[in-house]
């Protein structure tokens, strides 16, 4: 059986630790990008077919972990290319002036808003959104309003900000729609919120379970379920004052600028080779062109009537501001 | 003969050897520890000022709420699992007892997110209750969310937990005090007075101290079932002081404020222990009397049945949710073979480390409690409760600090695996020195002077006299490591975790990319994977004859 061949090499492997491969591209990225079911595998084989070299990934937990431990080993990184940071996080990751210009062209980068960092590419994004379960929800909320104003009764289960990436993007999306008046939202949407989870997987495994008829998460969360599981139970709400947007990018480090890999790497991110994996692997939309058009569904989820994101500089200011003044609200 | 326990003088130098094991075991759990703190102070020097801004309102918000959930977590779980674990000890033979105490080993397994939904399943706003619930209260039924639900919660995890420690307290009463209270006719509550309680209060400050060291560290559980960040224990504020704001000074601090908590607990909880004066005879009597008058039978009866619902209700949902998915694929994927192997080899390596190192302490306790007659040394204390202080310290600083340690050398994702393995095995030491300690210094007060007189010693007396006496908590111990070992996320969020995908790993990726009905699955496999270890510790440690 595959088990037995497979315990043999792990022992092994355990052992003697991982054999570095004769690697010409090591990229630090997130776990989920990684595993089996992610983009990864088919943008390693995709680029290393194109280029004949060898992509090494190295998977951290997630984004934050990724510009933590960059932070950590300091000029002395192994990696050529860091892939998965959020905006939010690239002004503190520019700050570590461990990044290198990418001199790659923008001009198949497609993202709302636009594009015009010199440092960082982006290569997927998504709208945060709130998903209901359309056989408990009879009336979704139509706003960020509706939600912090609506019946106690029906409950959202949220992720803490001060753990979790979607947590802050509340947060920040609260802010970017109510500004000062933030803590007063909070306080009012506070009997709507079921409970705080750590991260992502828990407030979702409360939904799904049926704990909570909402849930924060991404305005294409539904495509998965629609796709991958044939469901059309859960939706997600459009919020008449826009979604908030995140921006997943990759940089090279000034290690990386010596490869001339990296910069082709970075190239190949926005086109097709690369792009036409995110979809239906990563569950986000791509930043640039794909091969062919994307899976209707995706044309069927909430479009948003506007984009709201606050700039990285910003919230990298104000974040312990911001989160402490959330704090005191919802631990009342 | 009743000279205490002098050892005499051919003996010293075994006692020392005991001694020196003791230390080195120590002196491992010190490195692995103060690696971890020296690794954070050196990152934490660019940037000391995190330590003094440590201590503000939030900081002792926090440490009240975690004391206050902690201290009513431990009493909820401890005092019940007392008459559990006596009942249990009561009766030696009833049907599906072994399979009873095989089933308390497990929710030590179960991620942490696993249980939660389990016990939601029963108790939550769309649980299986909540139709009742909701008919009993007259309004909708809000769900367990707030303390109540963290406290059920951590009950359920540590009941179970607390109830197989106090057992083994229980098992480790010489069988001639048991043929005696039988012999002079003691009724239920004479025996318990006599003997029962006597054994295991001097149990209590240890398990005690245990739960309430899993409780103070509870992070899932608590920000999950608590309902709002006014659920926030240390630990949360540690793991944040690492993350957006990567600020090793705080989460230094942090952490040696959850260690000075503790201490001062642990320091409370001595008060409530008691020393037994072991028993120096030779056991003639086989086993137990079971005296169990009819109406303490239907108490007893009463009380286990109400512990295994408890304990088993969360187990059954997980098993219904698991049952949904669609197993046998999962079990075919390449992925899962291999977190299984990983898990499996990282979690025995672990086991085996850790019952070690137990050993070690264990001994070495006994040994100086014998030389130093009555005084408590420091040492005594280090090797007695001390080491096991290690469970305070969460995982996320461990692994940082020795990030920061190995991020030079290269060697990163080789130290992955070793970190993991180590971390588990020092994690699961308290566990294990719980489980081994009362069977290991009763066979001491036993055998000690007679081995001294016979000149039984090495090689000779371990597979004379103490391993058909140890056997059997050596392979309890050693199912709790593994199944600890085995529901552990790993220290190394920042290693780049390629090497060690182990099972709960894997739970918490398919969860993490929507894959919740597979993540369910493998929470069932997992499951019964702890269910069959314990099993088989159980045939291993079965007393020959």
């Amino acid at each position: 059986m595959r088990c037995t061949i497979l315990t043999t090499s792990i022992a092994l492997a355990l052992l003697a630790g991982p054999v570095q491969a004769a690697g010409k591209l090591t990229v630090y990225t997130y776990e989920s990008f990684t595993a089996e079911w992610g983009p990864g595998p088919i943008v390693e084989k995709a680029f290393e077919e194109t280029c004949g070299c060898d992509i090494e990934f190295v998977s951290v937990a997630d984004g934050v972990a990724l510009l933590n431990r960059l932070k950590l080993e300091g000029a002395a990184t192994e990696a050529d290319i860091v892939l998965g940071l959020d905006t939010n996080l690239t002004y503190e990751a520019r700050q570590t002036g461990l990044f290198a210009p990418h001199g790659v062209d923008l001009s198949s980068v497609d993202v709302p808003g636009g594009w015009s960092d010199d440092t960082f590419v982006p290569f997927d994004y998504g709208y945060f959104a709130v998903v209901y379960d359309t056989e408990t929800v009879s009336e979704p909320p139509a706003s960020l309003h509706d939600l912090v104003e609506g019946d106690p009764a029906v409950k959202i289960a949220i992720q803490d900000p001060r753990t979790s990436t979607p947590g802050l993007g509340l947060l920040l999306w609260m802010k970017a729609v109510y500004g000062d008046d933030a803590a007063d939202a909070w306080a009012k949407l506070k009997d709507r919120v079921l409970t705080v989870t750590p991260g992502w997987s828990e407030a979702y495994g409360l939904f799904t379970g049926g704990e909570a008829q909402m849930v924060l998460s991404y305005t294409t969360s539904p495509a998965y379920h629609r796709i991958a599981e044939d469901n059309d139970r859960y939706a997600a709400a459009s919020f008449a004052e826009g979604h908030y947007l995140q921006i997943e990018v990759a940089g090279i480090t000034e290690k990386g600028a010596a490869n001339p890999l990296a910069k082709e790497f970075i190239a190949f991110m926005t086109g097709p080779g690369f792009q036409d994996a995110i979809p239906e692997t990563n569950w986000m939309f791509p930043a640039g062109k794909t091969s062919k058009p994307l899976n209707p569904v995706f044309d069927e989820l909430v479009k948003p009537a506007k984009t709201l994101i606050i700039d990285a500089e910003t919230v990298a200011g104000n974040r312990k501001a911001w989160i402490d003044e959330w704090l005191s609200v919802m631990s009342r | 003969m009743a000279v205490g326990d002098e050892p005499l003088s051919t003996a010293a130098p075994m006692a020392d050897r005991r001694i020196v094991a003791g230390v080195v075991a120590l002196a491992v759990v010190a490195v692995v520890i103060g690696g971890a703190f020296a690794g954070l102070l050196a990152e934490a020097g660019r940037n000391p000022g995190g330590a003094v801004d440590a201590f503000d309102g939030y900081l002792f918000r926090i440490v009240r709420f975690t004391l206050w959930q902690a201290v009513l977590s431990t009493l909820l779980s401890v005092a019940p699992a007392i008459l559990v674990a006596r009942a249990i000890s009561r009766h030696p033979r009833f049907p599906g007892r072994a399979m009873l105490l095989r089933l308390f080993a497990v929710p030590l397994a179960l991620p942490a997110i696993v249980a939660a939904l389990g016990v939601l399943a029963l108790y939550g706003r769309a649980g299986l209750f909540a139709g009742l619930l909701s008919d009993i209260s007259q309004t909708g039924w809000p769900g367990i969310y707030g303390l109540s639900g963290i406290l059920v919660a951590h009950v359920f995890f540590n009941l179970p937990l607390a109830t197989r420690l106090f057992l083994e307290t229980l098992e480790a009463v010489p069988a001639d005090q048991w043929r005696l209270s039988a012999q002079l006719g003691m009724t239920a509550r004479t025996t318990l007075r006599v003997v029962e309680w006597p054994a295991m209060r001097a149990g209590l400050p240890g398990i005690a101290g245990l739960v309430f060291m899993l409780c103070v560290t509870s992070f899932t559980i608590v920000l999950m079932l608590g309902g709002g960040p006014g659920a926030t224990t240390l630990e949360v504020a540690i793991y944040q002081s690492l993350r957006f704001d990567f600020d090793p000074a705080r989460a230094v601090t942090l952490t040696l404020v959850q260690i000075l908590l503790t201490v001062l607990v642990f320091a409370a909880l001595a008060r409530l222990g008691a020393v037994v004066a072991g028993d120096a005879n030779l056991p003639v009597s086989s086993r137990r009397f079971a005296t169990a008058t009819v109406p303490e039978a239907a108490v007893n009866a009463l009380l286990i049945g109400v512990a295994f619902l408890f304990v088993a209700g969360p187990m059954a949902a997980t098993v219904v949710a698991g049952l949904r998915a669609d197993l046998v694929r999962i079990a075919g994927e390449e992925a899962f073979c291999a977190a299984l192997v990983t898990s499996l080899v990282l979690a025995s390596i672990s086991a085996v480390g850790s019952v070690l190192l137990s050993l070690a302490l264990v001994k070495a306790r006994r040994a100086l409690e014998i030389r130093d007659r009555g005084a408590v040394s420091l040492l005594q204390r280090l090797a007695g409760n001390g080491a096991t202080l290690v469970l305070v310290v969460p995982p996320i600083v461990i692994g940082a600090g020795w990030f920061v340690l190995l991020r030079h050398s290269g060697s990163v994702f080789a130290a992955a695996p070793v970190m993991v393995a180590a971390v588990n095995a020092i994690m699961a030491m308290p566990f294990a020195v719980r489980a081994i300690r009362p069977a290991h210094d009763a066979a001491s007060h036993r055998h000690d002077r007679l081995c001294q007189q016979l000149g039984i010693r090495g090689l000779v007396r371990l597979r004379l006299i103490d391993w058909p006496v140890l056997r059997r908590p050596l392979a309890t111990a050693f199912a709790f490591a593994m199944a600890l070992s085995l529901g552990d996320l790993g220290v190394i969020a920042l290693f780049g975790s390629d090497s060690v995908q182990t099972l709960p790993y894997l739970l918490y990726s398919r969860m993490a990319s929507y894959r919740t009905s597979d993540a369910a699955g493998i929470a069932l496999i997992l499951g019964l994977l702890c269910l069959a270890l314990v099993m088989a510790a159980d045939r291993l440690g079965r007393q020959p004859g």
